[in-house]
């Protein structure tokens, strides 16, 4: 018996080891950077794929000769979908292995949970995925879309002729940080634009809700009271897929009802079937659909690396390929990867984006971006039916909240990342 | 007047022609629809929405005999433009390929052709198209569903159309429905007859659902006859009345829908843990096999007999059930029976054996979401009494109770059962009398794991194939066993049902996450007072 309880600590201990350091041999002449991402949780069904983007663009790189005449290597650790392991792993890539800068976090409280880190350890975070604005530090780089790219152009389409001159609004999200502050600028927005109050309808539901029977039947019958409705959705993860399963059961249809999501992109439609839900939207900053031949080239080195002809290619993926090719830029350009350099270094960078633009990381720390709404297709692709006209500058602190209206991030010339306009000082 | 007897007079798809004619006021002649249908090509032509939505309204007008297929084609993604040919071609649903022009069989696609794209906008003005053109269609799902696009697009320009229809109209739903859609057109246009329009409020009073409520509010609030005013505000309160109702008993049936999920997540549980007392972490692994299994089979049926693709869920029920079940013997026979009697340890065993499963998924098959498809009898709603029940959803409550009745039927009728039962009761008076205890233990865990596994099939109608399938229902399925009575079916029965209408209930009032922490609550209160749950076991099994 004794023996038994012996194998199976053993057993935990393996499995224990197995999460912390998945590689990391010690060369001396090569540049690390570090792959912060879960890959174990609820989590990996999203950050799985990007932690393989890393590994594919750092291969590239290193086939190109490396940086700097040496070799990057990855270090690629698994915070396995835990808060505060993220913090824990943080400091282990940056005081243990020394990397040069870290590529990593998906949802917010992650990145919150790392910030500390990032600031007391000074190195340098990519962080690749939409989020709710309200921040900007000096050690993070924001690669994904703010409010202002994503959400606030998603509702001017669906308030505009094209989209269906919507003027009652259903706002969906998961409990937690990204969808409340969302719905505030969103709701700020939207009755700035004029909308009543009673026509706008808010709602949250617990991560990986999956019985959605009362709330798509209360969205119909909010819905069925003579004004043209949407649902705007920040429901994320789990929660999906059961959501658009009754959506679609339930005959919701994207010409009476249309549901803009956030959140959902290839990756998760990749678990739907798609017949039922074609026109549903999504708003993002690029779609596996888009024409343009630096995207196809992508789209085929991407699943020539999983050995997958089927695998898809998403907005947070572009968003790394984006941000990796700024910091080889700066840390080219201050033939250092000294932090501090490459810091001061990035605002400017440009680097191409995977729709035909070329994006340029600001003062603020986020970059520009085109803002693309996209209808689902039968295949679980999305089709661009809208795109803004030019690439639209990321901004930290939203003009639509009480708080933030005053606020703005400048790392440049003021060296703040919350410089309050009207007292003039830095701070909030 | 001559309308009508036209419509009669001649065959349903001549008339639908015929009609066409003479109501479009642009289409005179066959020479005027050729015109038409050269701008509509020009137009799609140019790729954009605004283009692509003034060309739909020429193919209407062109009354050409393409027009339908075209219109069709567009909706679906079947209609290619050729930019540099400068050529219109669709192809039907077979592969056979059209020109646009001349709606006449060509060979194949030009080179560079280029889907017509469509938005949502188009895909309405398309519908409602489409919904003119085929009311006289002899498909008569496809009139019903003309019926509904006009009572949408309420277009004054269909009623003569719609009345033509609705004369040659047998059927008496879809009569029904193209008289909501022709009460719905008249309560639209402003010089309607008065007392056409109090009849069409009437009409829609009938129908008594959420659209006729919706139209109702319209015509209560917009500037019309006082008289219609009033009886629009007559009926709404009457409709209002009914609805009520029917939210309560929705409710009511949203609850049943989750205490079915809930006990066919809980049941396998009732067994390994209520029967056994195993407090097994991975029993929702089981489910999550289960549900792969499910994507298996599906994925070979889409390989290699795609026509019978309604048959993967009864093939994948018993497969997942012995993937399951060989899965709990093995974990059974290596692991828990080392482990007997001693909870806190087989609680950590389980657990570990429950995170190496979902990596082991993971590796496998990817960390993201795999489809799984629902066939057509799992996928769609119907309408009853204005209740809207969907039928994956009535499927999983008859399901989970023939699979309870089953279980309960073994347990009760079969000798594994009385053997099963015998052990639970007194391992060592059953051994004494020749049942081999041990392998009782492992055909009981094998049942529980087995009953998961198949849970897994049905689960994976509604919600995530992916390894973390399995945690998001161990919770709810201890809290029903629990709660139910450890060792008793019956109770996890009552238990799944009362949680799932309490939830139900709660949740349009409190919203889903205070609901949940209501019940969460009230059900450590519970437990408080009765330790035991709902329904304890008594007698000499409670103390051993």
């Amino acid at each position: 018996m004794s023996f038994t309880r012996r194998t199976l600590m053993a057993g935990a201990a393996l499995l224990a080891a197995s999460s912390l350091c998945v590689s990391g041999a010690f060369a001396q002449d090569t540049i690390k950077v570090g792959v912060l991402h879960s890959l174990s949780g609820t989590m990996a069904i999203s950050e799985t794929t990007l932690k393989d983007v890393m590994l594919m663009l750092i291969d590239e790189q290193n086939k190109k000769g490396g940086l700097l005449g040496k070799k990057l290597e990855a270090v690629v650790v698994d915070p396995a979908s835990n808060w505060p392991l993220f913090a824990e792993k943080a400091r282990e890539l940056i005081s243990q292995q020394k990397v040069s800068a870290v590529f990593g976090c998906w949802t917010s409280v992650s990145r919150k949970s790392v910030l500390p880190v990032f600031k007391e350890l000074n190195s340098i975070l990519f962080y690749p995925v939409q989020y709710e604005g309200e921040e900007s530090e000096r050690n993070v780089f924001y690669t994904g879309a703010a409010p202002n790219q994503q959400a606030i152009p998603a509702v001017d389409y669906l308030m505009s002729k094209d989209g269906g001159s919507v003027k009652r609004w259903v706002l969906e999200g998961t409990d937690y940080v990204y969808p409340r502050t969302t719905n505030k600028i969103l709701e700020a927005y939207l009755l700035a634009k004029g909308v009543a109050k009673e026509d706008i309808s808010v709602n949250y539901t617990p991560f990986g809700h999956s019985d959605w029977q009362t709330r798509v039947a209360a969205i119909k019958k909010f819905g069925s009271e003579g004004k043209k409705t949407a649902v705007v959705s920040t429901i994320n993860g789990d929660a999906n897929v059961p959501f658009y399963k009754e959506l679609s059961n339930a005959g919701v249809k994207a010409t009476d009802i249309p549901v803009v999501a956030f959140s959902v992109g290839e990756e998760e439609l990749a678990g739907v079937d798609t017949k039922n839900l074609v026109g549903h939207l999504a708003a993002w900053n690029y779609f596996m659909s888009v024409k343009d031949a630096k995207n196809a080239e992508y789209i085929a080195k991407w699943q020539a690396f999983t050995k997958n002809p089927k695998r898809t290619f998403n907005d947070p993926m572009e968003a790394h390929v984006i941000g990796f090719a700024m910091w080889v830029k700066a840390v080219e350009k201050v033939g250092s990867t000294d932090v501090d350099k490459v810091i001061a270094a990035l605002p400017g960078i440009e680097a191409p984006n995977l729709t035909g633009g070329v994006s340029k990381m600001l003062a603020n720390h986020h970059i520009t971006k085109p803002v693309l709404i996209g209808e689902i297709r039968a295949d679980g692709q999305l089709d661009t039916v809208w795109k803004t006209p030019g690439l639209v500058e990321g901004a930290a602190w939203s003009p639509h909240l009480e708080g933030s209206k005053d606020l703005v991030a400048d790392w440049v010339d003021k060296k703040c990342g919350n410089f309050n306009t009207k007292t003039g000082k830095c701070g909030g | 007047m001559k309308l009508r007897t036209m419509g009669k007079w001649a065959g349903l798809s001549i008339a639908a022609l015929v009609l066409m004619f003479m109501l479009m006021p642009f289409a005179a002649s066959r020479a005027d629809a050729a015109g038409l249908i050269d701008t509509a090509i020009e137009k799609f032509l140019a790729d954009s929405f605004t283009d692509t939505d003034a060309a739909v309204a020429d193919v209407v007008a062109s009354g050409a005999q393409q027009s339908a297929a075209i219109l069709d084609a567009l909706a679906e993604r079947r209609l290619l433009f050729s930019a540099t040919g400068k050529s219109v071609s669709y192809t039907d649903a077979a592969g056979k390929v059209f020109d646009a022009r001349s709606g006449l069989p060509i060979p194949a696609v030009p080179a560079d052709a280029q889907i017509v794209r469509v938005n949502n906008r188009l895909r309405g003005t398309i519908a409602a198209a489409i919904g003119t053109l085929t009311l006289l269609s002899p498909d008569p799902v496809k009139r019903l569903s003309a019926a509904d696009s006009v009572f949408k697009s309420r277009d004054a320009a269909s009623l003569p159309a719609l009345e033509a229809a609705m004369a040659a109209e047998k059927l008496p739903n879809v009569k029904r429905a193209f008289a909501a859609a022709r009460a719905s057109v008249l309560l639209a246009s402003p010089d309607a007859d008065r007392a056409q329009q109090v009849a069409a409020v009437g009409t829609l009073a009938e129908r008594g659902d959420q659209d006729a409520m919706a139209l109702l509010r319209g015509v209560a609030s917009s500037a019309i006859a006082p008289e219609v005013k009033q009886a629009a505000e007559l009926a709404m309160s009457a409709v209002e009345r009914k609805l009520r109702i029917t939210n309560v008993v929705q409710n009511v049936y949203y609850g049943l829908s989750l205490g079915s999920v809930l006990l066919l997540a809980a049941i396998g549980l009732a067994i390994t843990f209520g029967v056994m007392g195993v407090i097994n972490m991975a029993h929702g692994e089981m489910v999550m096999l289960g549900a792969y299994t499910t994507f298996e089979v599906q994925e070979l049926f889409r390989a290699y007999a795609p026509g019978w693709f309604g048959w993967s869920l009864p093939v994948a029920i018993p497969l997942a059930f012995l993937v399951a079940a060989l899965v709990g013997i093995v974990i059974e026979r290596g692991i828990i029976r080392f482990l007997y009697g001693r909870p806190l340890e087989t609680l950590l065993a389980t657990w570990g054996v429950s995170l190496i499963l979902q990596q082991a998924v993971r590796t496998i098959f990817g960390s993201s979401n795999r489809e799984v498809g629902a066939p057509s009898y799992m996928s769609g709603a119907f309408e009853i009494y204005g209740l809207a029940i969907t039928y994956g959803r009535m499927w999983i409550i008859v399901f989970t109770l023939i699979l309870f009745l089953g279980l309960l039927a073994m347990l009760k009728l079969t000798p594994l059962g009385l053997q099963m039962r015998a052990v639970t009761q007194n391992r060592r008076m059953a051994g004494s009398m020749g049942i081999r205890t041990n392998w009782i233990d492992a055909m009981t865990f094998a049942l529980g794991s087995g009953i998961a596994g198949i849970a897994g099939v049905a689960l994976s109608q509604i919600d995530n194939v992916s390894p973390n399938l399995g945690q998001s229902y161990i919770i709810d399925s201890f809290m029903v066993v629990v709660f139910g009575g450890v060792g008793n079916l019956w109770g996890t029965l009552v238990s799944a049902f009362t949680l799932g209408i309490a939830n139900k209930l709660l949740e349009p009032y409190a919203g889903a996450v205070l609901g949940k922490i209501f019940i969460l609550v009230a059900l450590i209160l519970f437990v408080q007072k009765r330790p035991r749950g709902l329904f304890a076991l008594k007698g000499r099994a409670v103390e051993a």
